[in-house]
C-alpha cells in the first residue's frame, strides 16, 4: 500500500518524541543516518552562529530555522544530485545537503548576490522572497524536464502562510492539469511571521488541498527526519516515474515549528507564549534522531563530540570565508541586467565611475 | 529574390510564431486559447495542428500561473512564449514580470537567465470592453531587466518577434491590436530578425521631429503628411523599442530639427513621451527651439468606447501638437 492512501490528518510518523520507533523505519544504512544527524547539527549550529552575527552587525537580516531541520534535511536527502530544489528564503539547511556551500547562503544575507549564483553542478533554485512566488516556477521548471524527456524530479519548498497566496493556487493547479515532476513540500511551522495557522485556512489539514488539484496530498510530522525522508522519498520516486498509475505531483504537509524568530527583525514574544514554544520544543528533530541512533548503536558519546566539534570548525570556516570576501566593485551593479549591457546603463555606470574616482570611496559609502 | 506573403501585422506575428517553433525545439507557446482555438485574434492559428499541445499549449486561466510557470520553464533554458490574451490582464501576472522575470539574471549573477518573450496585445481603438484598450507600457519600461518592444508594421513585427525570442533576456512584446488587420505588407517567408534597441526614421523631415511608435505611428504619419502640404516637414521616427531606448537615435532626430513632439496614447504622466523629453533636455539642450510637444491619451481611466476616439490622439490633434512646437 502506498504511504498516500491514508486520510490527510493520519500523519506519517517513524519515531515518536523520545526516538522511539512507531513507523517503518527507512531502509538507510548507519553512515547515511549518522551523515543526515550530522547535517541537522550543523545547520542549527550554523544558524546559531547566523542569528549572533547579526546581532554583532556583522550580517543583515536572516530568517532562523531552528526547529525545521527534521523537514529540511530529511526532504533533502531524497533528491539525487540531479534533481532540482526551489527554496523559498529559509531553507539553508536542505540547500546544504543538495551542495550549496554555506558560504553562499552567508554572502545572500551579507548583501552579495553571489550568494545566489551556485556552484553549476549544484541544481538549487535562487532564493525567493515574494511568498508562494516560487511555486510557479517550480511546476514550470519540472514542466520543461517533462518536455524534454528527461526524468528530474523538481522539490518546492514555500510555508503555511504561503497556502493562502494565489500562486499557490496557479502553481499546485498548472502541475496537476500537466502532471508535472514536482514535489510541492509545505513547511508548516504554525506561523506566518505573526498569524498562525488557523487563520491562513478553515481547512482542517493544509495537505487536503490536494485533493482541489487531483494530486496526492499526505501529511508528514516535519519533526520526524525518518518520517519526513520516506514521504519525500515516496514523492519523488513517483514523480519521476511517468508510468506510475498515480499522479506525479504531491502536496506534502510537514507540520513542524519555528522556535526562533520569523528573521532577526520580528520580536515573537509579541504574539505567542512561551509555553507553546516549550510544548513544540520536546519535539525537537535532532534529540529524536540522536535518541534513535544511540539506542540503535550507531551514536555514542564520543561520535557526537567529534560531530559538534567538526560542525563548529565547518562553521567558522565558511563565516571566515564569507567575510573575506571584498564589497563587490559598483561595476557589478550593472554586469548582470541584461545578457549586453545597454548604452545608457554604460553610461550611467561611467558617469558614477568617474566621480567615484574623484570624490573616493568614502564619500559614496556608510561606515 | 526571396518569396513573401502579403500579410497582415496579426498574421505576421503569427508567421513569426510558427518560423521560431520551427527553428528551435525549445520554443513553446502557451496561454489562454492559443491551441485549438488559435488564439481569439488568430495570432496562433494552425499552429496547435502543426506542432501539437506540447508546443502550443493551451493552459489554465490564471495570469501569474502563465507568467509564473514560463519563468520556471526559460530558467531550464528552453524559450517559452507566454500569451496574455489583453495587456489589461497582465497585472495579475504582474509579481511575477517585475519580482522575478526581470530578476533573475540579476538575482543569481547571471547563473541563471530567462529568454522568455511575454506577448499580449495592447492599446485602444477596437470598441472593446472595459480593461481591454489600456496602454501601459510605461510600467514595463519601468522595471530593470526587461526590454519592452512594440512593432507598427507587419514586416517588423515578425523581424522583432524573432529577435525578441532569440534574446538571452526576458522581453515584453506589445501588440498594437488596432493596427492587428489594418493594412497589409510583404513579408518575406523566411526567418529574419529586426534588431532590438534601434528607432526606425519613417518619414524624413527638417523642420520638427515627431517621436511615436505602436499604433500611433499611422495617425502621426498621415498629419505630417497634411502638414507636408503645407510645407510643414515633420521627421517621424518610430521607437519600435522602448526599453532600452534608441537614445542615439532620438537625440541625432531632434538636433537635426531642433523642435520635438511625442506621441503616444498611454496617459500623459509617468509615460515614455516624460522620458524622451528628459533625455533631449539632457543632450540636446542647445538645439532646443521650442518646449517639446506630449501628445498623449489624457490622465484618465481608458473610456468605454463611446468616448474612446476622444481619448486617443487622433491626426487632429497630433497636428496641433506639431503645429504648437513648429509655431512657438
Amino acid at each position: 500500500m502506498s504511504v498516500f492512501d491514508r486520510a490527510y490528518d493520519d500523519t506519517v510518523r517513524v519515531l515518536d518524541e523520545d526516538g522511539d520507533v512507531v513507523g517503518d523505519v527507512p531502509d538507510l544504512d548507519d553512515e547515511s543516518l549518522v551523515e543526515m544527524y550530522r547535517h541537522m547539527r550543523l545547520a542549527r549550529h550554523f544558524d546559531g552562529r547566523a542569528v549572533s552575527l547579526q546581532r554583532q552587525g556583522r550580517m543583515g537580516t536572516y530568517p532562523p530555522l531552528s526547529g525545521q531541520e527534521g523537514a529540511q534535511i530529511g526532504s533533502a536527502y531524497a533528491l539525487d544530485a540531479d534533481d532540482w530544489m526551489v527554496p523559498s528564503y529559509r531553507e539553508h539547511g536542505a540547500a546544504l545537503v543538495h551542495g550549496l556551500p554555506l558560504k553562499q547562503t552567508l554572502l545572500y544575507w551579507m548583501g552579495h548576490e553571489d550568494g545566489n549564483n551556485a556552484p553549476p553542478d549544484v541544481n538549487v533554485f535562487p532564493v525567493a522572497v515574494p511568498i508562494a512566488s516560487q511555486v510557479p516556477h517550480a511546476t514550470g521548471a519540472a514542466w520543461a524536464s517533462k518536455l524534454r524527456g528527461e526524468d528530474d524530479a523538481f522539490i518546492c519548498y514555500f510555508g503555511d502562510g504561503a497556502t493562502s497566496e494565489g500562486d499557490f493556487h496557479e502553481g499546485v493547479n498548472f502541475a496537476g492539469v500537466f502532471d508535472t515532476p514536482t514535489v510541492f513540500f509545505c513547511n508548516n511551522n504554525q506561523w506566518a511571521i505573526s498569524v498562525p495557522r488557523e487563520r491562513q485556512t478553515r481547512s482542517a489539514t493544509l495537505a487536503q488541498k490536494a485533493e482541489a488539484y487531483g494530486i496526492d496530498g499526505v501529511q508528514v510530522d516535519g519533526m520526524d527526519p525518518l518520517a519526513v525522508y520516506s514521504v519525500t522519498t515516496a514523492a519523488v520516486e513517483k514523480a519521476r516515474d511517468p508510468d506510475a498509475d498515480r499522479p506525479r505531483p504531491t502536496l506534502i504537509e510537514a507540520v513542524q515549528y519555528r522556535f526562533g524568530a520569523h528573521t532577526t527583525a520580528d520580536d515573537p514574544t509579541v504574539y505567542r507564549d512561551d509555553e507553546e514554544v516549550e510544548r513544540w520544543k520536546r519535539k525537537d528533530p535532532i534529540d529524536r534522531l540522536e535518541s534513535y541512533l544511540r539506542d540503535e548503536g550507531v551514536l555514542d558519546e564520543e561520535r557526537v563530540a567529534e560531530i559538534e566539534s567538526s560542525v563548529e570548525a565547518q562553521v567558522a570556516d565558511a563565516i571566515d570565508a564569507a567575510e573575506s570576501m571584498a564589497r563587490p566593485d559598483p561595476r557589478e551593479l550593472f554586469e548582470h541586467v541584461y545578457a549586453e549591457l545597454p548604452p545608457e546603463l554604460e553610461r550611467q555606470y561611467e558617469e558614477f565611475a568617474a566621480l567615484r574616482d574623484e570624490r573616493g570611496d568614502a564619500a559614496f559609502l556608510e561606515d | 529574390m526571396t518569396d513573401t506573403q502579403n500579410l497582415t501585422l496579426v498574421q505576421a506575428v503569427r508567421d513569426g510564431l510558427h518560423a521560431e517553433l520551427r527553428e528551435d525545439d525549445d520554443v513553446v507557446v502557451m496561454g489562454q486559447d492559443v491551441g485549438k482555438n488559435g488564439g481569439v485574434f488568430r495570432a496562433t492559428e494552425g499552429l496547435f495542428d502543426e506542432f501539437g499541445g506540447d508546443r502550443v499549449i493551451d493552459t489554465p486561466l490564471a495570469e501569474s500561473g502563465i507568467v509564473g510557470t514560463a519563468v520556471g520553464m526559460a530558467a531550464m533554458g528552453m524559450r517559452p512564449v507566454p500569451e496574455i490574451q489583453f495587456s489589461g490582464f497582465m497585472y495579475p501576472g504582474f509579481d511575477q514580470i517585475v519580482s522575478h522575470m526581470a530578476r533573475f539574471r540579476t538575482r543569481s549573477r547571471g547563473r541563471f537567465t530567462l529568454p522568455m518573450t511575454l506577448r499580449a496585445p495592447y492599446g485602444g481603438g477596437i470598441r472593446a470592453p472595459e480593461h481591454h484598450s489600456e496602454s501601459k507600457e510605461a510600467f514595463y519600461a519601468h522595471e530593470a531587466g526587461l526590454k519592452v518592444v512594440i512593432p507598427s508594421t507587419p514586416y517588423e513585427a515578425k523581424g522583432l518577434l524573432a529577435a525578441s525570442i532569440r534574446d538571452p533576456d526576458p522581453v515584453i512584446f506589445l501588440e498594437p491590436k488596432l493596427i492587428y488587420r489594418a493594412f497589409r505588407e510583404e513579408v518575406p517567408e523566411e526567418p529574419y530578425t529586426v534588431p532590438i534597441g534601434e528607432a526606425a526614421t519613417r518619414r524624413e523631415g527638417d523642420d520638427v521631429a515627431v517621436f511615436t511608435y505602436g499604433a500611433m505611428t499611422r495617425p502621426t504619419l498621415e498629419a505630417a503628411e497634411t502638414l507636408g502640404e503645407e510645407g510643414i516637414e515633420c521627421e517621424v521616427v518610430d521607437l519600435r523599442t522602448i526599453s532600452p531606448l534608441d537614445r542615439e537615435a532620438i537625440v541625432e532626430a531632434f538636433e537635426k530639427t531642433g523642435r520635438g513632439v511625442v506621441v503616444h496614447e498611454a496617459p500623459k504622466t509617468g509615460g515614455l513621451a516624460g522620458e524622451i523629453t528628459a533625455i533631449l533636455q539632457e543632450e540636446a539642450l542647445l538645439y532646443q527651439e521650442a518646449p517639446i510637444g506630449r501628445v498623449t491619451g489624457f490622465d484618465v481611466p481608458y473610456p468605454l468606447y463611446a468616448l474612446e476616439d476622444y481619448y486617443l490622439p487622433s491626426a487632429a490633434r497630433i497636428e496641433d501638437g506639431i503645429l504648437e512646437a513648429v509655431e512657438f
